[in-house]
């Protein structure tokens, strides 16, 4: 399996007659991306576009999801397959990517439970997102009174249509550079590398329900048993995010198709490790299906006859559980792990991080501690709903103060303790 | 200018006498006393211990609150800039005095507090949390290499700069987590220590695995027909519009609420407070999560004797465990004072 990534560098965004891409500059037909969005029946008639650059003194509050405008331009299917495309395989052929641009959905969607972007000051340290160029779609529903989870499905539509339109209007363009990924077969993957050890990348998705679930090929990943799945596949948007309570933890779609566990086992493929496959898994509610999901994961690692596993967590708390199952069973089946997760060690740091503990998790990476208290400075421009503050997970009645300066737990800020690993942030224990 | 110390010691090393000398009430002195002369050298032009704090052991351990409190009035009226207590080295009852002693003057004085212990004294457990404590060896013959440790730490911290690992900087792990920038994304560095541990090279983890405590059932209820049940969730579940603004995560506080009369909960009056779950359905009727309609038919019905008149409600999605353990003592103190025989905890 070989795909090509074929970068365009975003590194300024505009508003013009025709939407396209030149000399780093990504203009945007305004008219023709809200008439776009606007034929779904679901969202509201005040739907707007802006734009927030990094370095601005801007603030996104609240983010549902963030997603990077890619289309495939050679090969079969098209990206976010089951989304807004058919459901045939992706991975493999050309795929455009306009790197360094973003599309961020965001607008009220269910009270609390949604993220802050600050595109500047201590706010921008910490979100991966300050360091793309974003176009945010500030949505509403069309009646304040409709199902939640069919305005959250809207929402979700609206973010995956306007990043395959955009990229899908700059097919013609020459790309910047190239990236090449093979990715081999299980047979040739089995008889390659014989003096390197089989590893797997145990890729855990959160599966609890409104803003709290992942898809897979359109699948609602609580449905699915573990399966295996290519690192290439993730790249064409084969998972997407519907999830973003406590935004500091959740993937959005962006950093799956840039996945950095998957960057970083590829590079290392064939040098440290033979990296055999993905195998993706859920995080339910039941303790019945955390039982079934995990023995049913690590045995599909074992049937591989992988020697190890990545396991990367989304989210903390009930899916604690979910990544102790998986990283002891694993283990007990012989098969060697390392853990990434966030901390919840409370403001002071001096709580159990975990909800969930085994002796086997002897190699554990964290994003940092999401209680840690920060307070993001007012900004001149805010996309949103800034009194939002008071009431997202991570806030509390008095985060947004009179002169628009925010005091937040970490876990308010999306993607600040990214459990794929996209931050430099970590904590140790003094 | 150099900064203000005040150094606590117990009777032994003020010289006033060991054993049958413990039971000497706190004073205060002038300057410094024993262990204290080796400390003013250490700080040089630094620092200087402008009192020492002199208490019996026995005292101590058998009035702690009464002496904590006698010991911050002195301490306070000669406005320091910091605390040192010992070093204890492996006295049980000394260590346990100078980490009590730190944590009150922690909490009340807002200064740097600093101590000195072998890692086996029990006022590590008691106290780590709270103060700063050199590891020692476990006698007084580790005097010499103890102070001017003690008073490294003391003065980084008097000069607000970052300090270092345990490991760096000699202090007991305070088991307390701080983040911090690392050089490498957290995706690289799970996968180098994955690359370590299947290699069978050496690595280190971030986080050790947490230990919790164990809490046994209790035994069920014998006499169901004569018990006052009462209601406990962490599922969020509140009066409509969340009237106490209990957070959607990381809760600071409980709620108690009143439900005299209420036979269900309606979605005109009850919702949730919670952000970690599909509040949908909760929103809908909360008592999928509180089960209050259910539980008034079997009062009807004669299982139990009473439903108790108001339920307790806190939010578990992201809280601390210490502010949980808070939250549970309390209500359960409550509840106990309320004549309640039964509990029905529900969680989401």
């Amino acid at each position: 399996m070989r795909l090509e990534l074929h970068r365009i560098f975003v590194n300024k965004l505009a508003f013009g007659d025709k939407t396209g891409v030149e000399d780093g500059t990504l203009t945007i037909d305004k008219k023709e991306l809200l008439a776009l969005i606007s034929e779904d029946e679901l969202l509201g008639k005040n739907l707007d576009v802006d734009v927030a650059m990094p370095g601005e003194s801007v603030r996104i509050i609240p983010v549902k999801d963030v997603i990077e405008p890619r289309w495939k331009i050679e090969g079969k299917g098209q990206v976010f397959p089951g989304m807004i495309s058919d459901v045939d395989p992706v991975g493999e052929g050309k795929t455009l990517v306009l790197s360094g641009a973003a599309v961020v959905t965001a607008g009220k969607i269910v009270r609390f439970q949604e993220g802050i972007i600050d595109m500047s000051g201590p706010g921008a340290d910490y979100t991966p997102y300050s360091k793309t160029c974003n176009v945010v779609l500030l949505l509403e529903p069309a009646n304040p009174d409709m199902d939640k989870h069919d305005y959250e499905a809207a929402c979700r539509m609206a973010g995956l249509k306007t990043a395959a339109y955009l990229a899908r209007c700059c097919a013609d363009a020459a790309a910047d550079r190239v990236d090449v990924f093979d990715h081999p077969n299980i047979r040739e993957a089995m008889t390659s590398h014989a003096a390197l050890p089989k590893v797997g990348y145990l890729y855990m998705l959160q599966t609890q329900g409104l803003l709290h679930d992942t898809y897979l090929y359109g699948v609602d990943v609580k449905k699915i048993l573990p399966t295996v799945l290519s690192p290439l596949e993730v790249m064409d948007g084969a998972i997407v995010s519907g999830n973003c309570v406590s935004a500091c933890d959740k993937n959005s779609s962006y950093v799956h198709q840039n996945n950095p566990v998957i960057a970083d086992m590829l590079k290392r493929h064939g040098k440290d490790f033979n990296f055999v496959t993905c195998i993706v898994t859920n995080e339910n509610v039941t303790l019945a299906d955390k039982r079934r999901s995990s023995g049913f994961a690590t045995k599909l690692a074992a049937m591989l006859g992988l020697d190890g596993i990545v396991i990367t967590e989304e989210g903390f708390g009930n899916p604690d559980a979910d990544l102790i199952m998986n990283c002891w069973k694993a283990e007990r089946l012989g098969i060697k792990t390392a853990l990434l997760t966030d901390e919840y060690a409370g403001q002071d740091g001096a709580s159990q991080s975990l909800a969930d503990s085994c002796v086997e998790g002897d190699a554990c990476v964290t994003a940092g501690n999401a209680n840690e208290v920060v307070v993001l400075p007012p900004m001149e421009k805010v996309l949103g709903v800034p009194n939002e503050a008071n009431v997202i997970a991570g806030g509390w009645q008095g985060s947004l103060a009179a002169d628009g300066a925010i005091t937040v737990e970490l876990q308010a800020i999306t993607g600040a303790t990214s459990e794929l690993g996209y931050t430099k942030l970590g904590a140790y224990t003094i | 200018m150099a900064y203000r110390v005040v150094h606590y010691i117990n009777q032994f090393y003020a010289g006033i006498g060991g054993e049958e000398k413990a039971d000497v009430t706190p004073e205060i002195r002038e300057g410094a006393v024993g262990p204290g002369m080796a400390f003013k050298t250490a700080f040089g032009a630094n620092a200087e211990i402008v009192a020492t704090v002199v208490c019996g052991d026995s005292y101590f351990a058998s009035n702690m609150d009464k002496a904590s409190a006698e010991i911050v009035e002195m301490v306070k009226k000669y406005k320091p800039d910091a605390f040192i207590a010992g070093p204890a080295f492996n006295a049980g009852r000394y260590g346990t005095a100078c980490g009590g002693m730190c944590e009150a003057i922690s909490k009340q004085l807002g200064i740097p507090v600093v101590s000195g212990m072998y890692p086996e004294n029990p006022g590590v457990e008691l106290y780590r949390k709270s103060a700063w404590i050199l590891e020692t060896p476990d006698s007084a013959v580790g005097m010499r290499k103890a102070v001017p440790a003690m008073v490294k730490l003391l003065l980084k911290l008097l000069k607000g700069e970052k300090l270092g690992t345990p490991a760096e900087e000699g202090y007991i792990e305070r088991g307390v987590r701080v983040n911090k920038f690392y050089d490498k994304l957290a995706a690289e560095r799970c996968v180098e220590m994955f690359v370590a541990k299947m290699k069978g090279e050496p690595f280190e983890t971030e986080y050790k695995m947490p230990v919790f405590d164990r809490v046994d059932p209790q035994p069920a209820v014998k006499d169901m027909k004569n018990a006052v049940v009462a209601l406990v969730t962490s599922g969020g579940i509140c009066p409509k519009g969340n009237p106490d603004h209990i957070e959607a995560s990381s809760a600071s506080k409980y709620g108690e609420y009143d439900i005299t009369g209420v036979m269900d909960l309606t979605a005109d009056k009850y919702c949730t407070a919670h952000g970690g779950y599909d509040a949908t359905y909760a929103d809908r009727n909360a008592d999928v999560v509180l089960p209050v309609d259910v539980l008034r038919d079997m009062e009807k019905e004669g299982v139990f004797k009473k439903l108790h008149n108001k339920f307790y409600t806190t939010v578990g999605n992201g809280t601390a465990v210490a502010s949980a353990k808070r939250f549970g003592a309390e209500i359960a103190d409550k509840l106990v004072a309320d004549g309640v025989t039964a509990v029905i905890l529900t969680s989401t």
